[in-house]
């Protein structure tokens, strides 16, 4: 293969757009959790599980942590491009954070629904 | 006056260094560069450019006590002693503090910083209103110094791919002027992972700008008018 400068991939602006909105998302549920445990009477385990078993707060849950996830892919492949020249070390790198953050979605399904 | 300069000649020097001089001068209303000149006549080894002596050829653009400035608008009454200077960041040296803008250059060629107009063209001037006109100001002022191109991170990592603050602010003055016909294209050529979202708002170009112009919002507008025509 030629060693050229290639450019012109015709996509940056979805990723751009999405790791907005999931910071507005990640933001809402800070925001919720920070209410509650600021104006829950008692913080111990019952209350606790008690609001993670009403199945919105779980689902809320899910939203927040998919979008952590969408975000971390983001950002962890903004830094990947940035840093890593070598594009075959760079493909490498993203499956391995895709697959990582696969594996901590499920790993988030077992958490919420698995108490 | 003390100063603290990097110097290097390829042609003699296996390593860069900094070499200290002395100036008999008062600060006064002096600027960097009328300091510059005097250590020329000193050593005329020294290396760096300068033309208009008034901010607004963009030749003398140097990395003056770790901030990227224009030496022939920085009093040296607002500089710190030992005046540090060192060629702008991230572009090859070619000797002392003059840089090879090459690579600065190729960027701003891609971006086609010229009016694209299929129209014939008129008897006289292509007219604007002054409302048009109005909204190519703060972007058609840029001298083109590199001041904060050189100053951005993502230049430095990827001058290859990524555009730079100064190449997105010259889309945007073009994508701007009424008289243009090609927005179309120029979002097209722009819409790229590294091209245009390399930039990380991360600001130092608006920090150093010696033209005060903010090429963070003009950055910004492209990525509206992008996600306008996508949504």
């Amino acid at each position: 293969m030629v060693n050229r400068v290639v450019t012109g991939a015709h996509y940056g602006l979805r990723d751009w757009i999405m790791q907005r909105v999931t910071a507005l998302v990640m933001v809402t549920y800070v925001l919720f959790i920070a209410g509650w445990l600021l104006l829950g009477s008692s913080v111990d385990y019952d209350a606790w599980t008690g609001l993670f078993a009403n199945n919105v707060v779980r689902s809320f849950s899910l939203l927040f942590l998919l979008a952590l996830y969408c975000h971390a892919w983001i950002g962890m492949r903004d830094v990947v491009m940035d840093y890593i020249k070598v594009a075959h070390l760079r493909l490498a790198l993203h499956v391995a954070v895709i697959l990582a953050l696969i594996m901590y979605l499920i790993w988030s399904v077992q958490i919420l629904w698995g108490f | 006056m003390k100063f603290r300069i990097y110097r290097y000649n390829p042609e003699t020097d296996t390593q860069p260094s900094m070499q200290s001089f002395d100036l008999n001068l008062e600060a006064g209303d002096a600027m960097l560069l009328d300091a510059l000149v005097m250590l020329k006549a000193q050593d005329d080894s020294l290396g760096f450019r300068r033309s208009c002596r008034e901010g607004v050829c963009g030749s003398d653009a140097m990395n003056i006590n770790g901030r990227n400035g224009l030496a022939c608008i920085t009093p040296l009454s607002s500089l710190k002693q030992p005046i540090e200077l060192r060629p702008l960041p991230g572009l090859p040296v070619i000797r002392d503090l003059i840089v090879d803008m090459t690579q600065f250059f190729k960027q701003y060629h891609s971006i086609k910083p010229y009016l694209i107009n299929n129209d014939p063209p008129p008897e006289t001037e292509r007219l604007q209103s002054p409302k048009e006109r109005a909204e190519i100001d703060g972007l058609y002022e840029c001298i083109l110094c590199a001041c904060c191109t050189t100053s951005c991170p993502s230049f430095w990592w990827n001058p290859d791919k990524f555009v730079g603050p100064s190449g997105l602010l010259q889309a945007y003055r073009f994508i701007a002027d009424s008289r243009d016909q090609a927005t179309a294209e120029r979002l097209d050529n722009l819409e790229d992972p590294y091209r245009l979202f390399r930039c990380h708002t991360i600001m130092n170009c608006v920090d150093v700008c010696p033209k005060e112009l903010n090429p963070t919002q003009a950055i910004g507008r492209i990525k509206g008018l992008m996600s306008k025509r996508t949504v």
